[in-house]
């Protein structure tokens, strides 16, 4: 029983990762109707865009112009991360899905997995190939509850990733940003006669997916703190496996399934031997999927695709 | 009126070059492969003088784009060797055989169309293994552009003829490269894992063709896993359901031991040379080609249009889709066996994300809906991807951004929706 719990806080905080990425990809599918292929490599600009931000404030406060405690500093990343990753999901969209967006839709797939392949690329170009670690910006506190071992780490991730995905749901569904996104995802033809830009808020909703990527890669990089150019493609497509099994275009599924995938992976690894992993997780999604070939919380399967 | 004069200019230049290009444009298919066969000849006789006095050391591999990219000084050498070598003699020799081709072409459709092609298909053979011949690289570069073709086309029939977004080429393809694998290397190979060889290498003319086709086999029995969710699901589910299967897939041959595990299969018996490879890839494009000329190649348009409207009209649509995928990953696992065999080691992980998005790319560079666009697509990426090879990384950056590009200007591909009519290729230009 205590090893289940134990896998469970493991679990979460594997999820939370999944999660905060699958909303990403949820986002853009419900707006555009498309999947944008290079949001796990924009997860991994997030991790190194964070990176810098931490080392840069890490230096200030060691050079002593300004004293900032290490749990500011990391905050201060998450903001300072999310804000610049977002203009960076902005940028793909304008070059990579602003043109193609009457083409085929698995046209756009492609422009979306070569800008994965660029921003990798770039990367390994502009910073070579070594791996980069993360500062340690928080002492590693463990807590024993009933013979579970939390750490304030673990506690943390999982906080903030609830946190941003509270505020996203309060976007959506309160603000009126929100409210012209969800118009736009119900129908795109007519919103822009209302007076929607539709542009911009297609590039808000990639600039909010990318935000939450960067959040992501950042707690990413507090828990498991090395770094590398291709660290995103992996996690990346399986949080795209997580939206469409949570649904696609459902915010609520997404998080859910982001959250479920962790559990599955997790829990697959401690019964069988961890090699199975992969193997045991996606033959249950494949079960799932055959069963509900709408993912977990989407609409059925209308005429409104237009693959 | 500065506009004017401008389109009028440009309207001068294609004119000039439409002027040159004029007497060849009656040049027949067998005018061109003579020629070819004359080049690649005359490299073999000449070729590595002529470099030497050219002062380029060595015969330039892929038309000199990669000692140009090396060393920029070769750049007019390196030209200058193409012109003499391949660009001169072909124009001169598809010129002056202009009328006897024509002639030739047109005595030749008499007799049966087989003929013909078949006699078209030798001059490509030879030409190509004559240019293959000169070192190893380009014959390792030619098999792996071949089976490419016959990769992007198996993928081009579902995700261009049936219109779903299939991510299971790289399970297909680790299917029949394991399945074929299994055979040549327990019977034909002494290896660590299976012991000895029990029969004589001598024996692969026969046995080779059978571990093909059951790899080939194994994949499309495979590819059930997906056909049949097709039924129900369609678009990005059927796309994340291929996804899985890829991953599955990876993760069971991981898993399997018997067959080495995460550390592969190697020391394949050296079986698929390049006339082997040929062969193979032929009979893979003309099926093909067949296949989605056929009824059922029509049924398939039918079902990516319009899946509700093609079953009133009688196609019966969960047979075509499952016989499309059946098909199609017969033929990547027969790519597959013959990748592992020209490679020689096979190991899980060459079957991953990178795999998928390679041959996603060669599929769309080329052209939805098109045999043409795929061999153009497999041919014009696998050669960009080896000329800039000297760029080492930037050229990671170089052919996305090529790719962005044509999808931007072209999003179905360079190539898409045009029939490969074998007729009209092989037939006199007058």
């Amino acid at each position: 029983m205590v090893s289940f719990f134990q896998n469970l806080v493991n679990a979460l905080q594997w999820g939370s990762f999944y999660a905060l990425i699958a909303l990403g990809y949820s986002m853009v599918y419900g707006i555009l109707m498309l999947f944008n292929f290079a949001h796990g490599d924009i997860f991994m600009v997030g991790a190194y865009i964070g990176f810098f931000v931490a080392t840069g404030l890490l230096a200030l406060t060691v050079s002593g112009s300004i004293a900032l405690p290490g749990w500011l500093v990391l905050l201060l990343t998450i903001i300072i991360a999310m804000a610049l990753n977002s203009i960076v999901g902005m940028l793909v969209e304008r070059i990579g899905y602003r043109p193609l967006r009457d083409a085929p839709r698995a046209s756009a797939a492609i422009t979306g997995l070569m800008i994965g392949i660029i921003l990798e690329t770039g990367n390994l170009a502009l910073l070579g190939a070594q791996r980069l670690s993360f500062p340690p910006l928080i002492a590693t506190e463990t807590y024993n509850i009933a013979g579970v071992n939390v750490t304030n780490k673990k506690i943390m991730i999982v906080g903030v990733a609830l946190f941003l995905m509270l505020v996203l749901h309060l976007f959506i569904t309160k603000t009126k940003w929100g409210m012209a996104m969800r118009a736009m995802a119900y129908d795109f033809a007519i919103i822009p006669l209302m007076g929607v830009p539709i542009n911009l808020i297609a590039a808000l909703t990639f600039g909010l997916g990318s935000a939450l990527a960067a959040a992501a890669g950042i707690l990413y990089g507090v828990a498991y703190p090395i770094l590398d150019p291709y660290m995103g493609i992996l996690i990346g497509w399986k949080a795209f496996v997580a939206a469409i099994l949570g649904g696609r275009g459902s915010i609520l599924g997404a998080a859910f399934a982001g959250f479920l995938l962790g559990f599955i992976e997790i829990f697959t690894a401690t019964i069988f031997p961890s090699t199975f992993r992969d193997l045991i997780a996606y033959s249950i999604i494949l079960i799932i999927l055959t069963f509900r070939p709408h993912g977990l919380f989407g609409e059925a399967y209308s005429a409104r695709l237009r693959l | 009126m500065a506009v004017k004069t401008n389109t009028s200019t440009t309207g001068a230049k294609t004119g000039r070059l439409a002027k040159a290009w004029q007497p060849f444009t009656r040049v027949s298919m067998l005018s061109w492969l003579v020629g070819a066969f004359a080049a690649v000849i005359l490299e073999q006789l000449v070729g590595r003088p002529l470099a030497y006095m050219l002062g380029l050391g060595k015969i330039p591999v892929l038309f000199g784009f990669v000692m140009m990219l090396k060393t920029p000084l070769l750049i007019p050498s390196a030209i200058v060797y193409v012109l003499l070598i391949y660009i001169f003699p072909i124009a001169i020799i598809a010129r002056l055989t202009t009328s006897v081709g024509n002639k030739l072409s047109a005595w030749l459709l008499r007799y049966p169309m087989a003929v013909s092609a078949l006699i078209h298909l030798i001059l490509l053979y030879g030409t190509l293994q004559i240019w293959g011949s000169i070192n190893d690289y380009r014959n390792l570069v030619l098999r792996l552009t071949f089976i490419a073709i016959l990769v992007t086309l198996s993928l081009n029939i579902i995700n261009g003829y049936m219109g779903e977004f299939s991510c299971s080429t790289p399970g297909f393809l680790a299917l029949g490269a394991y399945g074929a694998s299994v055979i040549s290397v327990s019977m034909f190979a002494n290896d660590n894992l299976f012991g000895p060889a029990i029969f004589p290498d001598s024996w692969g003319v026969f046995v080779f063709p059978l571990a093909l086709l059951l790899g080939g086999i194994i994949a499309a029995i495979g590819s059930l896993v997906v056909a049949i969710p097709s039924f129900r699901t369609r678009g990005d589910y059927l796309a994340i359901i291929s996804l899985a299967f890829t991953f599955i897939v990876k993760s069971f041959i991981e898993n399997l031991e018997v067959v080495g595990g995460p550390r592969g299969l190697s020391s394949q018996p050296d079986w698929a040379n390049f006339t082997v490879v040929f062969i193979w890839v032929t009979l893979g494009v003309w099926i093909m080609n067949n296949f989605v000329r056929s009824t059922m190649g029509k049924a398939l348009n039918a079902v990516r249009d319009n899946e509700v409207a093609a079953d009133a009209m009688t196609v019966n649509t969960r047979r075509t889709k499952m016989v499309a995928f059946m098909f199609s990953a017969f033929w990547a696992g027969i790519g597959g066996g013959l990748f592992a065999h020209v490679l020689r080691y096979v190991n899980p992980a060459t079957f991953g994300l990178q795999k998928l998005a390679e041959v996603l790319a060669m599929v769309y560079f080329g052209g939805l809906n098109s045999v043409y666009g795929s061999i153009v697509g497999a041919v014009g990426f696998n050669l960009l991807s080896e000329a800039l090879r000297p760029l080492e990384i930037y050229k990671w950056i170089i052919i996305p951004v090529l790719l962005i590009l044509v999808m931007i200007f072209r999003p179905t591909g360079l190539i898409a929706f045009k029939e490969f009519d074998v007729h009209a290729i092989i037939a006199p230009k007058e």
